[in-house]
């Protein structure tokens, strides 16, 4: 489904990633955890092509296609969502408007017609239940107002409503309390189906308790440098990551 | 600033200052006799002060604080046709102006520059006693009537825009509510500008809302033919004791349309007063609006909003005089500024001495969508009263990269992601309208202003003609 290989990139000149190779494989789910500015969520943000990181080597296939020619919003009709770690709001954008928006683009892209607005209206309804997200913050603005969880789990509802093929979780854990937590975790669940992949970006063994990875990686200044199964998390959990420092000699 | 400032100022072309008021100043010695014959006794009466107060001033050049961001004499300059004789213009705009919306239930009144039509009046639907009509006629009918409104909030030694007009305005429209007449039905004027060579028009208004009277006005400035037009108007209303009054200015003209309004609000006790204006597609705009709360408990609520592309120029210039205590002010303008447009803003509050009590906020926001688009703001607080609560702030900023890229995440093109920003931008101004048939109308107006799709208003047949 997805494969990086060798990919370098860079904020403001700087080099934040040195050389990352990672293949997911469909119904696959992955966890990077690492250290602060290991350079995780540059990861997520090149591969969704923020356009504030430039990629200076490497490459990444997403189904096939060139995924770092494609424009963000293409990147996106082709099944790739980000759950931010920080959920913009958008003041005067209301949810409904902003969600049409972007289901009726995605059916433009693939072809289909646009949805009627009391088909929209319906699927708003049955995603919205997924992460119990409440109607009348449907009806606001883009996440203007919303609490922390509140902004967690209408990520995750515009997930349900886009139905991507591979998602990043980019910390969705952070500042969720347990009730908040387990919520957005089982939505995330309800939505994976065999063929779907996702990677979560974590700091905490806590939400992998909830969303299993096959696979979790070490991300460690630009560099995934280690690779194992889901033990390697609660290893994480009790030790932290000086011994990995150690590992690599430092 | 200091290097935009100058860009602006670079702008004008050569001018010898007093050549622009010369032509005028020896029309109106040549033409007063014509002017006065095809006008009322009214409308005459303070046209040798008018024309005094222009000579001696001139137009106000841009070292005139008032009139910094626009340059009055360059647009004056050029040679205009005036219709002094009152020739008729052959349209008959019910024929070819279908822009009723459904639900507006607005009666439709039309003005061809500056002559009041007559064509296929509604005037049976208004409730006894109302009157909406030209200005000429119920000055010739009612001269005691018009005399005691007329030319008395639009001092002509204080701007000479308004001597200006005050010297060559010979028709317009006067609105008249009775105490406590309530309009329930909001009246539509549409201004038409149409002629086949470039062309002057000077319109007045004159607007009386009496004590406990409610009316609701919607006006609509087009351009009808591809020529240059000037066009300069004066608005006086009076609003009486607990009155309610909107008003609701439309601008939708041309690239070579140049406007000038003069607008002059006093409100009694405890009076409520919404006015907006929406430009939505002019060449170059100036709005003058000084509203006088002159009795306690007033309350005024002056909003506006600009979409400028290409070259349009913008400039709103506003005033409000808390002569009275416990009044309420809230202003509210918001510029999207693309290509090379300019807009400016300024707004002067003055709180006088005795005004306690006094509730006065001024927020006026601001979008360059370019780097070329200039914006020019200057929000003025003058206080001087002790117990007052005041707040003016003004920004202009780009549009939120952040909000752009998490939206083109969603999948929504990077187009139309900047245009639901600037949508959800002036929709604070469109949710003040106190008319829901109007608000419907100006989201699609302006969804299809950003989308480039604008062809006027909707089924329009004078609008199909006009090129944008």
């Amino acid at each position: 489904m997805l494969e990086i290989k060798d990919l370098h990139a860079n904020i403001n000149g700087k080099e934040i990633l040195k050389g990352i190779n990672l293949t997911v494989k469909p119904g696959e789910v992955h966890a990077i955890m690492g250290p602060n500015g290991s350079g995780k969520s540059t990861l997520s943000n090149v591969l969704v092509g923020h356009p504030a990181y430039e990629v200076t080597k490497g490459s990444v296939t997403f189904l096939g296609k060139d995924l770092l020619s494609l424009k963000p919003e293409d990147r996106s009709h082709e099944g790739l969502f980000l759950s931010f770690q920080y959920p913009v709001e958008i003041p005067g954008v209301s949810m409904v408007n902003f969600m049409r928006a972007a289901v009726n683009e995605q059916r433009k892209y693939k072809g289909l017609p646009a949805l009627s607005a009391s088909e929209f209206l319906k699927l708003m309804r049955q995603k919205r239940e997924i992460v119990e997200l409440d109607s009348k913050l449907a009806n606001r603005s883009v996440n203007e107002g919303f609490s922390g969880g509140e902004k967690k789990r209408n990520e995750i509802f515009q997930m349900a409503m886009l139905e991507p093929k591979l998602s990043i979780l980019d910390e969705t854990d952070s500042g969720l309390d347990i009730d908040a937590l387990r919520i957005v975790a089982e939505g995330v669940n309800k939505l994976k189906t065999p063929e779907t992949s996702c990677i979560v970006i974590t700091h905490y063994q806590r939400l992998l308790d909830y969303i299993k990875p096959d696979i979790v990686h070490v991300l460690y200044k630009g560099r995934i440098v280690k690779t194992a199964g889901p033990e390697l998390a609660l290893e994480l959990e009790e030790k932290g990551y000086d011994w990995i420092k150690k590992e690599l000699g430092e | 600033m200091t290097g935009l400032r100058k860009n602006w100022e670079n702008n004008k072309p050569e001018i010898k200052n007093m050549k622009a008021e010369q032509q005028y100043i020896d029309l109106f010695t040549q033409c007063e006799a014509m002017i006065c014959r095809h006008s009322a006794d009214v409308l005459n009466a303070p046209r040798a002060k008018a024309f005094a107060d222009f000579e001696a001033a001139g137009f106000p050049s841009q070292k005139v604080e008032k009139y910094k961001y626009t340059d009055v004499a360059k647009f004056f300059a050029p040679d205009y046709g005036l219709n002094l004789n009152r020739l008729e213009i052959p349209v008959n705009p019910y024929e070819v102006f279908k822009c009723d919306v459904p639900n507006m239930s607005t009666s439709l009144y039309f003005v061809v520059n500056d002559t009041f039509d007559t064509h296929d009046n509604p005037a049976a639907q208004l409730p006894a006693g109302v009157i909406f009509g030209s200005l000429k006629d119920v000055a010739l009918e009612n001269p005691e009537l018009v005399k005691k409104y007329y030319s008395r909030l639009a001092d002509t030694s204080k701007d000479s825009v308004t001597a200006f007009n005050t010297m060559f305005a010979q028709d317009g429209v006067f609105m008249y509510v009775p105490k406590n007449v309530i309009l329930e039905r909001p009246i539509q004027l549409v201004n038409i500008l149409r002629a086949d060579v470039n062309f002057m028009v000077n319109r007045r208004m004159v607007i009386v809302i009496e004590d406990g009277a409610q009316a609701k006005l919607l006006v609509c400035d087009h351009a009808m033919d591809d020529v240059n037009f000037l066009s300069t108007q004066v608005v006086e209303i009076f609003v009486g004791e607990n009155a309610c009054f909107d008003l609701y200015e439309l601008e939708e003209t041309h690239n070579s349309t140049v406007r000038f309004s003069n607008l002059y609000v006093r409100q009694e006790a405890n009076s409520n007063v919404l006015l907006n204006g929406m430009t939505l597609h002019n060449g170059t705009t100036r709005n003058t609006s000084e509203v006088t709360l002159a009795g306690k408990g007033a309350e005024i609520t002056l909003c506006g909003m600009a979409i400028a592309d290409k070259n349009e120029q913008v400039d709103n210039n506003t005033f409000i005089d808390h002569q009275a205590s416990d009044c309420t002010s809230n202003e509210l303008f918001k510029y999207v500024l693309e290509d090379q447009a300019v807009g400016a803003f300024s707004g002067k509050v003055l709180v006088r001495e005795g005004a306690q009590r006094t509730n006065s906020q001024q927020t006026n926001s601001n979008i360059c969508a370019t780097r070329e688009a200039r914006m020019f703001t200057q929000p003025q607080l003058e206080i001087y009263a002790d117990d007052v609560k005041c707040s003016h702030g003004a920004t202009v900023g780009q549009l939120d990269e952040n909000a752009l890229f998490y939206m083109q995440q969603r999948g929504i093109s990077l187009k139309e992601a900047r245009l639901l920003l600037m949508f959800a931008f002036v929709n604070e101004v469109i949710d003040k309208i106190r008319m829901d048939a109007l608000k419907d109308r100006l989201h699609l107006l302006v969804e299809k202003r950003f989308r480039g799709e604008l062809n006027k208003c909707q089924g329009c047949a004078i609008c199909g003609s006009i090129k944008n």
